[in-house]
């Protein structure tokens, strides 16, 4: 069962600001046999991140809470959770765009919890590794002076789109595949494959199709489009992950 | 068999039931569909063949679209070596059940065996 | 909570609630597949009784044909054309067509591939399967 502790701040300057209640998940699965959460009352200004906001508990209120964050400019990836029922990263969101006084955060769905809001992110990297995320090919550029793999701006449009993912893992959260599913591959690296497939430079296409062409691979994908509405990227990891299925069912080449 | 082959076979499968599903569907409004229910119509329709052999074509393919959804939904929902291969194989068997069943059906009736 | 994968099972799966119409499509798809299923199974058993001759053919129909029989029917329906129209909306999507090209994402990032015509073909579905259980009422009904 959930259970809650409220606690005001009667020291912070409010100025001019309005609040918000801020409700925290808090669970240690070394200890705790169930989640709870803490409320605080947090001023905030327009351009208050929930970051922000977070960070405003731990400095004041709580210093136990437990968050990763790192760029605080949607860069890291870091910093994803669930903020009001959607996956979102907390230095991207601000406040004043939630419309609600009550903001509330949990740990991103679909992977365990470390300690509060931090999640582990080894099975995401695991999936991301299974898929070769670099590109295949006999030669490299590298052991020779004289050749660059060069490509035209329209075939570097094929795969950069993909490129921006930061690993932030919202849309592995949103996918309602992964809701249930342990052994399913996942948007993020359904995505990566793609990226790498689409581009000019590698020749790695086979050897990743026949890995993703599993019972818990690319087929597990319904078209939900989920993770591409959480992407705080604008990554689409929906279009990547059709886009690579049209290779397996013949429309692609 | 390879996940892309079975899922091939799933859209397969989809579309064309889709256009024999219709035609069953048409032949009961064409006929008014009490009329179409009545024991003398539907015994006339198991016994021509054409639409008994459609009949047929409509049930393979349902059963397995139906029984490899069936098998989707059951393998996202838990995972396990043992509980993917129960599933597999239980979607197999009754997919294998359920034609037999509906071919019992169809070949007796188109025999005149009622 | 706890010390699990923190998976949000099957009730994060089904609520519908939270990511649009296609997310409510993904869910009604998975649905109407079941509910299909289960009737294609009712019906092979259904028609199984031409094999015990006019007498119990018609027992039978006694049964189904009710009002209860044919709202059941209507909502197969209903079921049959929202599972078709979406179905090949989704088998379109699986091939590549219609979920846009890959381009270099500007912000707000609106995703390409959540775009108007995967929702006109969502609403289609969902107001084919209304127009479709309605005809099915009067044919049924208005005899």
């Amino acid at each position: 069962m959930t259970q809650v502790s409220r606690i005001t701040d009667e020291q912070t300057p409010t100025s001019t600001s309005s609040t918000i209640l801020l409700r925290i998940s808090k669970f240690n699965p070394e200890h705790d046999d169930s989640g709870r959460f803490m409320e605080f009352t947090i001023p905030y200004e327009k351009w208050t991140t929930v970051l922000e906001a977070i960070l405003d508990v731990k400095k004041h209120f709580d210093h136990s809470v437990a968050v990763r964050y790192s760029c605080r400019q949607a860069t890291c990836g870091s910093c994803g959770m669930i903020i009001n029922g959607k996956p979102r990263l907390a230095c991207f969101t601000k406040i004043s765009e939630l419309n609600s006084n009550v903001v509330t955060v949990e740990p991103m769905n679909n992977f365990p919890i470390i300690r509060d809001l931090a999640v582990k992110f080894e099975r995401l990297f695991n999936t991301h590794q299974k898929i070769k995320p670099y590109l295949i090919r006999d030669d490299s550029e590298l052991e020779s002076d004289e050749k660059e793999f060069l490509q035209s701006p329209e075939e570097v449009e094929q795969y950069i789109q993909f490129a921006n993912c930061i690993k932030c893992g919202l849309c592995n959260s949103a996918c309602p595949t992964m809701a249930t599913d342990s052994s399913f591959v996942g948007p993020q690296a359904l995505a990566q494959a793609y990226r790498y497939v689409a581009d000019s430079r590698d020749k790695g296409k086979d050897s990743r199709l026949k890995i993703i062409d599993d019972s818990h691979g690319i087929w597990r994908c319904h078209f939900a489009g989920s993770c591409s509405q959480v992407c705080p990227k604008g990554v689409d990891p929906a279009m990547g992950i059709q886009l690579l299925r049209g290779y397996l069912l013949g429309f692609r080449g | 068999m390879r996940e892309s082959t079975i899922m091939k076979i799933h859209y397969g499968t989809a579309l064309a039931a889709v256009a024999l599903v219709a035609v069953h569907i048409l032949m009961r409004l064409t006929q008014g569909f009490a009329e179409s229910l009545e024991y003398d119509s539907v015994l006339a329709n198991y016994k021509f063949i054409p639409y008994a052999a459609m009949l047929e074509l409509i049930l393979i393919l349902l059963a397995v679209h139906g029984f490899n959804g069936l098998r989707v939904i059951l393998l996202e929902l838990k995972q396990g070596r043992t509980y993917e291969k129960a599933v597999s194989y239980g979607c197999l068997a009754a997919m294998v059940a359920l034609i037999a069943y509906g071919s019992r059906t169809i070949i007796m009736t188109n025999m005149g065996m009622t | 909570m706890t010390q699990d994968e923190h998976k949000e099972g099957i009730k994060g799966m089904v609520n519908p609630s939270r990511y649009g119409i296609e997310r409510f499509a993904y869910w009604l798809m998975r649905l109407t597949g079941l509910g299909l299923l289960a009737y294609f199974i009712g019906h092979i058993y259904e028609t199984s009784n031409i094999l015990r001759g006019q007498v119990g053919w018609n027992e039978f129909l006694e049964l189904t044909q009710t009002t209860e029989g044919h709202a059941i029917l209507a909502i197969v329906i209903a079921m049959c054309v929202f599972h078709t129209v979406n179905g090949v909306r989704v088998m379109l999507g699986h091939g590549g067509i219609g979920v846009g090209k890959p381009a270099r994402p500007d912000y707000p990032y609106e995703p390409a591939s959540q775009n108007y015509r995967h929702k006109i073909g969502i609403y289609s579905a969902i107001v084919l399967a209304a127009i479709a259980m309605m005809y099915g009422l009067a044919v049924m009904f208005g005899e």
